[in-house]
């Protein structure tokens, strides 16, 4: 087997430790009263603020609704950055010494752990927007009479009240995304050159 | 018959021909106006979009600096400086009721006279603004990043504190000369010994370059003339000052008579860079004296008054070269210096002309000695020897000028109520226009350094009459806008302004926008009673004072409600605004506290004392309408007799 489709994996294996630099998805809310808007960006290990006290006023801002506060820590912070760690190390291994049906299933796990990823997201979300204190200051409902929620988008953007919400993957997704097509294209890479030597 | 009904006729055509015509002259007017120069589009800032210009206008006998954007003219922040301020707590609260304390005690109210941007060579940096305090002589500086009022400085020996606060174009010291000779030190002695036993001194403060502060560096004791204003070298005169006197007469009463008998008074020339060496041989006389230094912390949100004693003093007598006499018609007013630093202009108030000394001529004269004899021991450059022109004739009371950086200066004339173009090196008049009515100062942005932005002249009137809708007997001041960047003015705008403005000081809005604070952090706050989250809210009693330690945010007070209080006692709250988002402030206030409300920025703790005086249950409230939730934004106080022993307690939320 040629160098071409190992040095591909293991590329692709290293690039979702970017995760640790950049962060992985983004929320903006943008209102009139806020000339600058507020944003939470998300990493593997924290939320931060886009600008400071960010986070802070977007707390204060919801608590009016009901909504709980962005907690400090999720135990989803102690987890991902763990399985970045084993992903990223097993791909290394697995670029160095096995062969290239290895690199589809390291791709594979991969893609299912984010799609996990992406659901826990998606749950914890949801439960922000409608897990709702029932002394909330405000209570809105839908024209259909049941309690209105206030989840953010998944990916895209939604109107929520006074506020237009954003929410999109930020560089550390894309250099998930990226490592994860490297690996998919080093089993096809892997699987030619196997082909070529055997001619 | 039928000739005259004839000429009825036509009579009657021509008349309806001539109104017509006079309605076409009628419209074409309106379009040559406003509308027909533009000058509507030219000040018009669409909303949400900024001026081009900050202009800093002294509030005069308000007391305070108002700030407004140009071309616009519209008011965005009356800076509280010299007088309490009700709104912002100025002078109310326990924070900033330092800054007022002066050597006479607490005097809350000045008149503000002559804001100076601060200078880094020569051109306006836009870090501090400062200005003086006529009546108790006081310096004040505001920082540009807080637009805050953050040190006062009291000035010894001095009264009418009117020659001042100019700065040098590095900032390295910002002046203070009395209007007002006095004896120095201060006795009592018959006001006819005037003549020779009263002095003026004038002062330079030093301005630390990094933080600002202020501190008496010097002063030189000139003699009892008044000195009316003042302005600093540049270029090639930096390390000078200039100082306009009137009543060289030494006269002590009616001086409207009396101070108007010489034909001529001086502008004194003083060799600042020659004060600090003889300051460093040691040349100088320590005076006992006895002055506040007011200084508000930005950390600690918290000002704090000393009282310094002594003073350095100079001599002009025992300090030759230090201090020049350049005579100049005729009780000048303004003393301005041209951006190259070569023409001084003194603007002679009783005479028609501006008289123009050339600093090279000056600096020629006192090297070939040529002196017409001294005052005091000060030597007196001939006339002739130092003139560089003279702009005759060129209206009536002329007060003050401001230069475009293009060769061009303009002067206000209070009298004949005009701001007149004219030009250097020829002194000949290019343009004219009037002022509604009796202009005093004039500014262009930047016109008082090396480098104006030469675009517009805001001229500042004492005297409006119908200009505006009336409001009784007292009306407003005002201040006209000219665009000054074609060869003849062009009126722009007016507008009113707060309080009687005396000059004003104008800077490129890029210069300071970017550094203008959005909130105070609240990690630094290190405010002596600040508590930053709520698990360190509480009350404590000392005796009969009481302090209550509260935060606000959005939208509640952390306690609401707290008992234990007893009539006598004396209760400080100290609340601290948690928000740290742009523009949340809160306010409080207590029903029947015996001062003003408190409006606290986010990050920032403030003070008010409150001493309830009747048993009962007392609501306060946030004063700012801060959230949708504001009106829910208050608490309770229960007030128990002297006697009660109802220990304190207080609480947020518990039903």
């Amino acid at each position: 087997m040629k160098k071409k489709s190992r040095i591909l994996m293991l590329v692709g294996a290293l690039l979702p430790l970017f995760l640790f630099v950049f962060p992985l998805w983004n929320i903006t809310l943008e209102a009139p009263q806020y000339p600058t808007p507020l944003g939470m960006d998300i990493y593997i290990n924290d939320f931060a603020d886009m600008h400071p006290h960010d986070i802070k006023n977007i707390n204060l801002m919801n608590h009016y609704v009901g909504m709980k506060y962005i907690p400090e820590s999720i135990p989803e912070f102690r987890i991902f950055p763990i399985v970045i760690i084993i992903m990223a190390s097993l791909g290394t291994v697995l670029a160095f010494t096995t062969n290239y049906k290895w690199f589809l299933g390291w791709f594979i796990v991969m893609a299912l752990l984010a799609l996990a990823g992406i659901y826990d997201f998606y749950l914890w979300e949801h439960d922000y927007g409608h897990n709702l204190d029932p002394k909330a200051i405000m209570k809105f409902t839908n024209p259909d009479g049941t309690v209105m929620g206030f989840q953010p988008p998944l990916f895209g953007t939604k109107d929520i009240l006074n506020f237009r919400a954003h929410s999109y993957p930020q560089l550390g997704a894309y250099f998930l995304a990226a490592g994860m097509a490297l690996t998919f294209i080093s089993y096809f890479v892997g699987k030619r050159e196997k082909t070529s030597k055997l001619q | 018959m039928k000739q005259i009904s004839k000429i009825l006729f036509i009579t009657a055509i021509l008349s309806l021909m001539i109104s017509s015509c006079a309605d076409v002259n009628k419209d074409k007017k309106i379009t040559d106006g406003a509308l027909g120069s533009n000058a509507a589009e030219k000040v018009y800032v669409a909303p949400g979009e900024h001026d081009e210009f900050y202009a800093f206008v002294s509030g005069g006998f308000s007391g305070q600096l108002s700030v407004y954007g140009l071309p616009s003219g519209r008011l965005f922040k009356v800076i509280p400086v010299f007088s309490q301020d009700a709104e912002k707590a100025w002078g109310y609260n326990e924070e900033t009721k330092p800054m007022l304390n002066t050597s006479y005690g607490f005097v809350p109210w000045d008149d503000a006279h002559h804001p100076d941007i601060s200078q880094t060579n020569g051109e306006v940096d836009g870090r501090w603004v400062f200005i003086n305090g006529n009546n108790t002589p006081r310096i004040a500086k505001i920082d540009l990043s807080t637009f805050e009022t953050t040190e006062i400085i009291e000035v010894p020996n001095s009264a009418g504190n009117h020659s001042s606060s100019f700065v040098t174009e590095n900032t390295e010291y910002v002046v203070a000369g009395t209007r007002f000779s006095v004896p120095v030190p201060q006795e009592d002695i018959a006001i006819k010994e005037y003549k020779g036993k009263f002095k003026g001194a004038v002062s330079f403060i030093s301005v630390d370059p990094d933080h600002g502060n202020m501190e008496m560096a010097f002063q030189i004791l000139l003699p009892g003339f008044n000195y009316d204003l003042a302005h600093p070298g540049r270029g090639t005169s930096h390390g000078w000052f200039f100082f306009t006197t009137y009543n060289t007469e030494e006269a002590n009463s009616l001086l409207e008579v009396n101070a108007s008998q010489n034909d001529k008074d001086f502008i004194a020339a003083i060799n600042w860079k020659k004060a600090e060496e003889y300051i460093k041989q040691g040349k100088f006389k320590t005076m006992p004296a006895n002055y506040a230094h007011n200084v508000y912390d930005e950390k600690t949100h918290t000002a704090t008054s000393t009282m310094k004693k002594e003073v350095k003093v100079l001599d002009p007598a025992e300090c030759p070269g230090l201090v020049y006499f350049l005579p100049t018609p005729k009780s000048p007013h303004g003393c301005d210096v041209d951006p190259s630093g070569e023409y001084i202009v003194g603007n002679g108030k009783l005479s028609a002309d501006l008289t123009v000394h050339s600093f090279s001529k000056m600096i020629k004269a006192i090297e070939n000695k040529q002196f017409d004899g001294d005052a005091y021991g000060i030597p007196i450059i001939k006339f002739e020897d130092a003139l560089a022109g003279v702009v005759s004739q060129a209206g009536l009371g002329p007060l003050h000028t401001e230069f475009d950086g293009k060769g061009n200066g303009y002067t206000t004339f209070f009298i004949s109520s005009e701001v007149v173009k004219w030009k250097l090196g020829s002194w000949e008049v290019v343009d004219r226009k009037p002022t509604y009515y009796s202009v005093g100062h004039l500014m262009i942005p930047g016109g008082n350094s090396r480098k104006p932005f030469g675009k517009y002249v805001l001229a500042m009137n004492k005297i409006t009459k119908d200009r505006y809708l009336p409001t009784g007997p007292e009306v407003t001041q005002s201040a006209q806008l000219y665009d000054i960047t074609g060869e003849k003015m062009e009126l722009l705008l007016d507008f009113p302004t707060i309080g009687e403005p005396h000059y004003a000081a104008g800077i490129a809005a890029d210069l300071i926008k970017p550094r203008s604070k959005k909130i105070y952090k609240l990690e630094e706050n290190e405010h002596k009673y600040a508590v930053k989250n709520n698990e360190n809210v509480r009350v404590e009693r000392d005796g009969k004072e009481v302090h209550v330690y509260m935060t606000m945010i959005r939208s509640h007070f952390t306690p609401d409600n707290i008992e234990g209080i007893k009539v006598g006692d004396k209760v400080y709250f100290h609340v601290t605004n948690l928000e740290q988002d742009y523009d949340v402030p809160h306010g409080v206030s207590m029903i029947g506290a015996n001062t003003s409300e408190l409006l606290i920025m986010p990050g920032q703790t403030e003070t008010f004392v409150w001493e309830p005086k009747q048993v009962g249950v007392w609501p306060f409230y946030c004063t700012d309408f801060c959230s949708a939730l504001h009106q829910e934004m208050q608490g309770y106080v229960r007030v128990s007799p002297a006697s009660s022993n109802i220990e304190l307690s207080w609480s947020l939320g518990e039903d």
